[in-house]
């Protein structure tokens, strides 16, 4: 077992009092962010990802990936106490969370609801430490033909996988896509889309897309109902989590059902918040009480949880092996590999073995650290949202303003936050998904690059996607996710054609 | 921040089919931005370069093109609810204003009198006029949370932030 070896050294490298204290900070902050309105996982992290410019790469991945497990265990507070779902994955969580709050149980909904986040997490960590080296040592042998499926099957499990209108999807991918090819072109040089504005040279840089589209959109959008907070009072007392805990081993197959959904839809990019709802769906249908969601059962709360952590962690695994995010915040953390120096793909097991082993360890502490400070903590944090929002969404705002600043210390990026603010604040009223435009502005220029050295060696046919076996069924897999929409679309008519007569 | 349930209030000031028609129509023109200039580059195969710079965006764009018009026509043609229901109510967009009308006036005084002066007034402002709290704990806040920043960026990070004329009183 040469993953558990090499695991013994990665904690070895996590496990100094330094990174045990920015695990802890990491946790704390990552749990501020998730249960604030307007800040989340993916622009949280990119807000403080220069902050730590200058750290070791190691502990600076710990800090952030910390943070991210902090957010996603920040998401379900607001979510059972306030009604409001801090993140888009917890969304489900509040059906029957908040129900449960509301009956008086908000100790027994929070403790279910960490808990199954940790499990959702420590299975997701699990099946990336024996995954990840095989996968990694796979895609060392991959062309770029191969890289360019997998970018392919990336993007046609969002068209596949999504919930809205596909061509909704499809054209927030491609903008994000055309949003990564302005400036210089990598391979002739020419410049691309600028019109002789010298700020376009870099091309939109995609932390700054993040932070606006997901922080000030989401301000904007706080803000038309004038939001007031209105919540219980939070206690967690350890006779409940105890007597929780028991009555959670009861659902032992819901756990294990959602940890496979979400580790499935976090390596294919369906990312944590279809998971979530397809988790909490498949958990409805499956459950003998079916019939009592959304009216405050704890199985509603153990199904999306453990799927939501088990999709945001399991997405570290492609971007990991293969540098290609399954999810914004991943895509954000990638963003911060290349700014240390690090370059993300298969290498990296190779070359980094103690960067990716100790992140690896790092996950487990993270996430045991985790379960803690959240336990111990919850009136702290549920006390900040009794804060207005009349204070914390311009502290917000600032805070979006200087993260924006510091990604490139460039003045026109703090406008184009605003600008990617409206954006998001429309494409959200609209349904437009912004995962997929946020992957396609990180993943263009890559997905482009695979695609043309694709066609140089193959002097311009489209054949070498099917030269080999590997590379001709990840494609057709990515084409069967793209016209899922379509023939599920003919079928829904088919069917109603047929029905007609009847009726 | 209450506001009264009158019915004039809650007018629609666009409806969901209008924006979906505004931002297909928007996504066709950059689609049609990005046709032109990819065709300037060119789109075919140049002998041992393999594809122009113009080959890739151009057949984005045409899937930009092609999706913005599906939507389009949906958005016409579809007699679906959501379609008919307001994309905000003159109340709401008037809440949206309200930040972001500052923010843009922040972010344009960042540019005069640096991030530490310009934080402190927007916060201040904001939470006076726009948030109706009181004066003494929007004035707490807003010089608290600024040099809170300036000591994390300017001192722990080492992160420097643009500075105007109050800091260069001060001697930064």
């Amino acid at each position: 077992m040469e993953e558990i070896a090499s695991l013994m050294q990665g904690f070895g490298v996590a496990l100094t009092p330094y990174n045990l204290a920015l695990m802890f900070i990491g946790i704390v902050l990552g749990v501020i962010i998730g249960v604030l309105p307007g800040l989340g996982g993916a622009n949280g992290v990119a807000i403080l990802l220069p902050l730590t410019f200058t750290m070791p790469p190691t502990s600076a991945i710990i800090m952030l990936s910390c943070i991210y497990w902090g957010a996603l265990f920040g998401g379900a507070i607001t979510s059972i106490l306030f009604n409001i779902p801090g993140e888009p994955w917890s969304v489900a969580t509040t059906f029957d969370g908040h129900p449960m709050a509301r009956k008086g149980n908000a100790d027994e909904a929070l403790t279910a609801a960490f808990t199954s986040s940790f499990v959702g997490a420590f299975v997701a960590v699990v099946v990336i430490t024996f995954l990840a080296p095989i996968i990694a040592r796979f895609a060392l042998k991959f062309g770029p033909a191969e890289f360019f499926s997998v970018f392919f099957l990336t993007f046609a499990s969002f068209v596949g996988m999504g919930r809205g209108s596909a061509s909704k999807t499809i054209a927030a991918m491609a903008l994000g896509f055309a949003l990564a090819a302005v400036g210089m072109d990598g391979v002739t040089g020419q410049l691309r889309m600028t019109f002789g504005y010298d700020q376009l040279l870099g091309g939109f840089d995609f932390l700054i897309a993040v932070i606006g589209l997901f922080g000030i959109g989401e301000i904007l959008s706080s803000m038309e109902d004038g939001l007031k907070f209105h919540g219980s009072e939070a206690k967690l007392r350890l006779s409940v989590v105890l007597t929780t805990w028991k009555k959670l081993l009861a659902y032992w197959k819901t756990s294990i059902r959602s940890c496979i959904i979400g580790c499935w839809m976090g390596i294919t990019p369906g990312g944590a918040t279809p998971a979530s709802f397809m988790s909490y769906g498949i958990a409805k249908r499956m459950s003998p009480r079916g019939d009592n969601f959304g009216k405050g059962e704890i199985e509603g709360v153990v199904a999306p949880e453990t799927a939501a952590h088990a999709a945001g962690t399991s997405a570290l695994l492609p971007m990991l092996t293969l540098g290609i995010p399954g999810s914004p915040t991943a895509a954000v953390l990638l963003g911060g590999l290349l700014i240390w120096g690090l370059q993300p793909g298969p290498l990296l097991f190779v070359e980094q073995k103690e960067f990716v082993w100790g992140l690896i360890a790092s996950m487990y502490l993270g996430n045991i650290v985790g379960l803690i400070v959240v336990l111990t903590c919850v009136p702290m944090f549920a006390a900040i949202l009794r804060i207005p929002f009349s204070i914390i969404a311009p502290v917000i705002l600032v805070i979006c303003a200087i993260g924006a600043y510091t990604v490139n210390n460039n003045m026109f990026d703090v406008w184009m936050m605003l600008v990617f603010g409206v954006i998001g604040y429309v494409f959200n009223k609209l349904q437009y998904p912004l995962a997929p435009l946020v992957l396609a502005i990180v993943l263009g220029d890559k997905a482009e690059e695979a695609f043309r050295q694709s066609m140089l060696l193959s002097q311009g046919s489209l054949s070498i996607f099917w030269a080999n076996p590997l590379v001709a069924s990840i494609m057709s897999l990515g084409l069967v996710m793209v016209l899922w929409p379509l023939a599920s679309a003919i079928k829904t008519r088919f069917g109603q054609a047929r029905s007609a007569p009847a009726a | 921040m209450h506001e009264q349930g009158d019915a004039s209030d809650e007018r629609s000031l666009v409806s969901n089919r209008t924006m979906e028609i505004v931002v297909a129509l928007l996504l066709l023109a950059v689609s049609a931005i990005i046709i032109s200039d990819s065709l300037r580059l060119g789109i075919g195969w140049a002998e041992g370069e393999g594809p122009r710079a113009g080959y890739f965006p151009f057949y984005i764009a045409v899937v930009l093109g092609s999706a913005s018009i599906s939507i389009l026509v949906k958005a016409v043609l579809a007699k679906s609810e959501g379609l008919s229901e307001s994309f905000v109510s003159r109340t709401s967009f008037g809440r949206v204003l309200t930040v972001l009308i500052p923010a843009i006036g922040y972010v344009g005084a960042v540019q005069f009198i640096g991030f530490y002066a310009a934080s402190a007034g927007f916060l201040v402002l904001f939470m006076i006029f726009v948030g109706g709290e009181s004066v003494l704990r929007s004035i707490c806040v807003a010089l608290g949370v600024p040099i809170f920043f300036f000591f994390m960026f300017e001192k722990w990070f080492l992160v420097p932030l643009p500075k105007g004329p109050i800091e260069a009183l001060l001697g930064y």
